[in-house]
């Protein structure tokens, strides 16, 4: 589904990734970990091209994002991302967050984009805001709306970017458990998190990203009881 | 009663002999001209130049002719900015005047000079609104495959308009202000007609307090305008 080949990227002088070389299958359910500044949102980003890689390639349903001449918007509408900081748009009502961009886009119809809008936020018990504000709501909240803004598109896969650290903790476990019920679904994710617990519940791959590169990569029962790299044994000992 | 004497006698003298009031007509008729045509001409440039620095400084995937001479525009728009901002605006006025427009008709003079300053920070304006949105937002609209003009319009331009609109209005108020100083260049605007009426009546207090008042309502008036406008923006305000 996105083929990662020898992703770089440099901000000025600073080289945040180093040659990220990785492929991910449709139905896979990768977690990245890693400490602080090592590069994890930068390569998730790089993902969807919010930032723009220095070198490499990123191949996206056999479509080289990179190329000058790619359709990225069209690429965008298949990749959903979910942010640590919601980023709802205050200005619109939460049924108008969640329609805005398959009715502009001419995916759906308002009507019909409103009734498979009416359906999402039942499925997670929000049918009630629909024509409130996200200010009106809570961290955990929000974070569903936008989970269900993406959802909207009918992505092909989605990218979490730590979608529980800017959570209160007693609402952590309801945006999980949503992202776990996608999983159950069958969505494609990557996921960046400090979530020890729902990484090994979740992910299918672990990837550790420390440094700008790839340090491990295994299944989660490899991964979190055989880490080999010394730095990957030191973060764990950290976290665990 | 000698001092109500003295005051009808000097409100005859400023206001009704020799038709004076007409003076102040005038006067007032000029000072609203300018401000409002230069408050219209500061708005349209001022937005053209805010927005060709915003395509100027989106990340550019294709290094073409275009993006090349919109960067190239954009600096020097930049540098006319930083000149508007950095000289007096009554040697700009002059400069208009009896330089680059030496000859035209000075009250269209005044409106070019005076809408071209205030264009500069008309764009300063703007650019401050758009940069008050945070940037995940435009993030957000593009992550979802809306295209950066649409996520413009759809999603920053919304926000960013309740900042904009009270310091448009500001800024109004700041040129209408500025006008007074126009009969540098021979305009008869509010002040030039209280200082010709108050040379020849030699009485200086009728004349400028005046005026003086009349500056203030209107100030007042379009003051009080922008609070209950930043009043209802911030009642609308979602966070
Ligand atoms: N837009 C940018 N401009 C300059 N430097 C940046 C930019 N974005 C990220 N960086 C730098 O790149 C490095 C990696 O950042 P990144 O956000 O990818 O790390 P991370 O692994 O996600 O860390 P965290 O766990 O703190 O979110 C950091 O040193 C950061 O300062
Ligand atoms: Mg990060």
């Amino acid at each position: 589904m996105i083929e990662v080949k020898d992703l770089q990227k440099s901000f000025g002088e600073l080289q945040v990734l180093k040659g990220i070389t990785t492929t991910i299958e449709k139905g896979e359910r990768v977690v990245v970990i890693g400490p602080s500044g090592g590069g994890k949102s930068t390569f998730l980003r790089c993902l969807n091209l919010l930032e723009e890689p220095t070198g490499g390639k990123v191949i996206f349903e056999g479509e080289d994002l990179t190329d000058p001449n790619a359709d990225v918007d069209m690429a965008r509408r298949r990749i959903g991302m979910v942010f640590q900081h919601f980023n709802l748009f205050p200005h619109l009502t939460i049924m108008q967050n969640i329609t805005l961009a398959p009715v502009h886009l001419k995916m759906k119809t308002q009507a019909q984009a409103e009734e498979e809008g009416r359906k999402l936020l039942t499925r997670i018990g929000l049918l009630d805001k629909a024509d409130t504000y996200p200010d009106m709501l809570s961290g955990g909240q929000r974070q569903r709306i936008a989970i269900v803004r993406s959802l909207m598109m009918n992505p092909d896969v989605m990218l979490f970017d730590e979608p529980t650290s800017a959570l209160d903790p007693e609402m952590v476990g309801e945006v999980l458990q949503l992202i776990e019920e996608l999983a159950k679904d069958g969505m494609t994710m990557v996921i960046v998190t400090h979530e020890i617990g729902f990484a090994r519940r979740v992910a299918s791959r672990v990837l550790f990203i420390d440094e700008g590169i790839i340090k491990e990569e295994n299944s989660p029962e490899k991964f979190f009881t055989e880490p080999k790299d010394p730095r990957l044994q030191d973060f764990l000992s950290k976290v665990l | 009663m000698e001092i109500i004497n003295t005051i009808v006698r000097q409100f005859r003298s400023t206001f009704i002999i020799d038709n004076r009031y007409k003076v102040f007509l005038t006067g007032f008729k000029n000072t609203m001209l300018i401000t409002i045509v230069a408050a219209l001409i500061g708005i349209a440039v001022g937005t053209v130049i805010a927005v060709i620095h915003n395509i100027a400084s989106q990340k550019q995937r294709h290094k073409n002719l275009g993006g090349t001479l919109i960067r190239l525009l954009d600096k020097l728009l930049t540098a006319y900015v930083a000149v508007m901002r950095g000289t007096p605006l009554a040697i700009q006025l002059m400069i208009w005047a009896f330089v680059l427009l030496a000859g035209k008709d000075k009250l269209t003079v005044a409106c070019i000079a005076f809408g071209l300053n205030s264009a500069a920070y008309v764009s300063e304006v703007i650019r401050a609104g758009i940069n008050s949105v945070d940037a995940g937002q435009m993030e957000a609209g593009r992550s979802l495959g809306l295209d950066r003009l649409t996520t413009m319009r759809k999603i920053i331009l919304p926000q960013a308009i309740k900042n904009i609109l009270p310091a448009l209005c500001n800024e109004g108020i700041a040129v209408l202000k500025e006008t007074s100083i126009v009969s540098l260049v021979a305009v008869v605007d509010l002040t030039r007609a209280s200082d010709l009426v108050r040379s020849r009546t030699l009485l200086a207090f009728f004349p400028l307090v005046s005026v003086a008042i009349v500056y203030f309502i209107l100030v007042a008036g379009l003051s009080s305008a922008v609070n209950r406008m930043e009043k209802r923006l911030a009642k609308s305000d979602r966070g």
